[in-house]
């Protein structure tokens, strides 16, 4: 019995290099496989990170409001008695969430919740000279608001500020409204107008908000929306976007509110997430195969061509167990090695990507990297792929006949 | 030990058979009856015309193809039932082989193909078994060649390297296939003569298939097989101390 498996190692990288042309096309062969994989991997998470990082930039993770006014039935239903109800829905106006004050540090106390925004959200009008946009009103405390949405990082104008009689302006509106940093407007609502001036504009990352939004001091907006003490929904956010559905749920056995996650409320989105995250694991698993049958092909192959030797080797006393482990060393060296290099090349195009690939802007369309965990994921299921499909050919070189192999 | 070992015959055959396609209509019986003897130290020559079941009888003999019927005692041992691990450790114990065609593996160097029996066994050489293998090249006249790959070796050479790796781990027994019909005159001689002083100077016990008459006559015993049958069981048939007195060039 073989003490070490030097004698495998040895006889494995001799008929590898023994064949060079087919060891080198097959390790390419590998190597532009989990470079397809390691990329596509790292550009589909860079893709839905940038996609998922715009879309919940500027809003909360779930959002908690006051459950809308509905209309009873009169008396309900006997036993047995079939009735027909016919009710006109009424129509809500902008309400309250009870208790909002209590309920803010019970929801920070959660150990998934990463902030809480009290926000007082209606729509009015933005008036200045003979221009007039309809808007969205936000009324917030600026210090937890720059906690969610990093509000001070997307002002591409002016300094985030909202002192009394202050605004912050999304930078389309601005440019419709035709105001700069430091000129005033009016908000216009149903109860009151208030003249704002504003400090800063800023770039929410979506178009139709920067045409759109007005931040405003929660106070503020109270007022002009006409809820003093008010909010009108709690924006929370998680430290993993991913659980908010299930908290969501948790937050509406819990609490008569109206709770709603950003996967409900961006259903297409979270549908587009998950038909980009089932093709690129079909892709991966389609390269993977063509991988083994790649390696295993060659094998095969090299069992046919090498049957001599191994008919030798056989008769020299060499065990079925050691030629087995011959081929599948093979396999695995040619796994790690076109691993390596296929991981070395998926980082060339992740370079090439983030170089030469970029926006009407100038600058790359979204960022992406290899993660290390990544990185080594692909690599060893290249590798243990490379194991997997030298086990055939390591199988029928082991069943080989000697007599007949020396014969070949 | 060493007498009683040897005293026990190191080959004993009896009623070997051995058919092709059993049960099938194109069952062929290639070998019919083999009963054969070799002891210690022997040194045989095994003739035949082609087809005669010599490659077959060796094979058995080699372990490497089974028989169909009949016993088949190695050092007293039978082998008949062993599975394939137990066969290929008595091969890798008991037997060294040399093909017509040196079957060397051509990725590795002479010294290596050399080597290959001992590393099988540990998973490497030791600095002991790597000295002995180079003496084994040197004593058969390739000392120089150590480095060289089969491919640039003559036909020759190459046979003195599959000689060399047939005795590195000095087994009791050889089996040679032909080991000069691929050669020219100069050479087969070259490579008889080698085999011969092996014999002489380790004990190793030959068994040589070989075509040519006049290198079966420098044999101590010679066997002819005709039609799957031993036909002539000529020489002395001693055992190895008798032979070794006796053998000449």
């Amino acid at each position: 019995m073989a003490k070490s498996f030097g004698f495998e190692w040895l006889v494995a990288l001799r008929f590898l290099r023994e064949g060079r042309m087919q060891t080198l096309l097959i390790i390419v062969g590998v190597a532009a496989g989990v470079a397809v994989v390691a990329y596509i991997s790292a550009l589909i998470t860079g893709l839905q990170a940038t996609t998922l990082n715009k879309t919940l930039g500027a809003q909360g993770h779930i959002t908690l409001r006051s459950p809308q006014d509905v209309v009873q039935p009169a008396r309900a239903s006997l036993p047995g008695e079939v009735a027909w109800f016919e009710t006109q829905p009424r129509a809500q106006r902008l309400r309250s969430v009870v208790n909002w004050q209590m309920l803010v540090p019970v929801l920070e106390a959660m150990p998934e919740v990463s902030a809480v925004l009290p926000m007082v959200s209606g729509s009015g009008l933005a008036l200045r000279g003979e221009a007039q946009q309809s808007i969205a009103l936000l009324g917030v405390d600026l210090d937890r608001y720059d906690r969610i949405v990093d509000l001070r990082g997307k002002v591409v104008s002016g300094v985030a500020r909202l002192a009394p009689g202050e605004g912050i302006v999304g930078r389309d509106l601005a440019a419709d409204l035709g105001v700069r940093v430091g000129d005033r407007f009016t908000v216009q609502t149903g109860l009151v107008n208030e003249s704002v001036r504003v400090t800063a504009l800023v770039d929410l990352g979506v178009r139709d908000l920067n045409r759109r939004t007005v931040i405003v001091p929660l106070r503020a907006a109270q007022n002009l929306l006409g809820l003093p003490g008010g909010a009108t929904n709690l924006d929370i956010t998680l430290f993993d976007v991913w659980t908010a559905q299930t908290l969501a749920e948790d937050l509406r056995t819990r609490y008569p509110y109206k709770v709603e996650s950003w996967q409900e409320n961006n259903a297409q989105l979270v549908s587009a997430l998950n038909a980009q995250s089932v093709s690129t694991g079909i892709i991966r698993s389609v390269v993977m195969v063509v991988v083994v049958l790649g390696i295993a092909s060659v094998l095969v192959v090299s069992v046919v061509q090498k049957g001599r030797e191994i008919g030798i080797l056989r008769a020299m006393g060499t065990t079925r167990a050691q030629i087995l482990r011959v081929f599948l060393l093979q396999g695995a060296v040619v796994g790690v090695l076109g691993s390596v290099l296929g991981l070395l090349l998926a980082v060339a195009l992740i370079w090439a990507f983030t170089h030469f690939v970029k926006g009407s802007d100038g600058l790359p369309l979204f960022n992406i990297t290899l993660p290390w965990r990544v990185a080594l994921n692909v690599a060893a299921v290249a590798s243990v792929c490379g194991v997997l499909a030298a086990i055939a050919p390591a199988r029928r070189a082991a069943a080989m006949d000697p007599a007949q192999a020396i014969r070949l | 030990m060493q007498q009683a070992q040897e005293a026990t015959p190191l080959i004993v055959l009896k009623g070997i058979h051995k058919s092709y396609n059993l049960g099938l209509p194109s069952q062929t019986e290639v070998l019919h009856g083999i009963d054969l003897t070799l002891a210690h130290g022997e040194f045989v020559a095994l003739m035949g015309p082609s087809g005669s079941g010599k490659s077959t009888l060796l094979n058995i003999l080699g372990l490497l193809e089974p028989m169909t019927t009949g016993s088949y005692l190695l050092q007293g041992e039978e082998m008949r039932g062993l599975n394939d691990a137990g066969l290929t450790l008595r091969r890798r114990q008991t037997l060294g082989f040399v093909f017509q065609f040196h079957h060397l593996l051509p990725a590795f160097t002479a010294l290596e193909n050399v080597t290959l029996p001992a590393m099988m066994i540990n998973g490497q050489v030791s600095a002991q078994q790597l000295q002995h293998a180079r003496d084994l090249l040197a004593d058969v006249g390739l000392a120089g060649a150590e480095h060289k790959r089969p491919a640039e070796l003559s036909g020759g050479m190459q046979q003195r390297v599959a000689i060399a790796r047939a005795v590195m781990l000095d087994p009791p027994l050889v089996l040679a296939d032909e080991p000069t019909g691929n050669l020219d005159q100069a050479a087969s001689s070259e490579v008889f003569v080698l085999l011969r002083r092996l014999h002489a100077e380790r004990g190793i016990t030959f068994l040589v298939v070989t075509h040519d008459a006049h290198l079966a006559e420098r044999c101590d015993r010679r066997l002819e097989l005709v039609d799957g049958r031993l036909h002539t069981d000529s020489g002395m048939g001693g055992t190895h101390p008798e032979i070794l007195s006796s053998s000449t060039l």
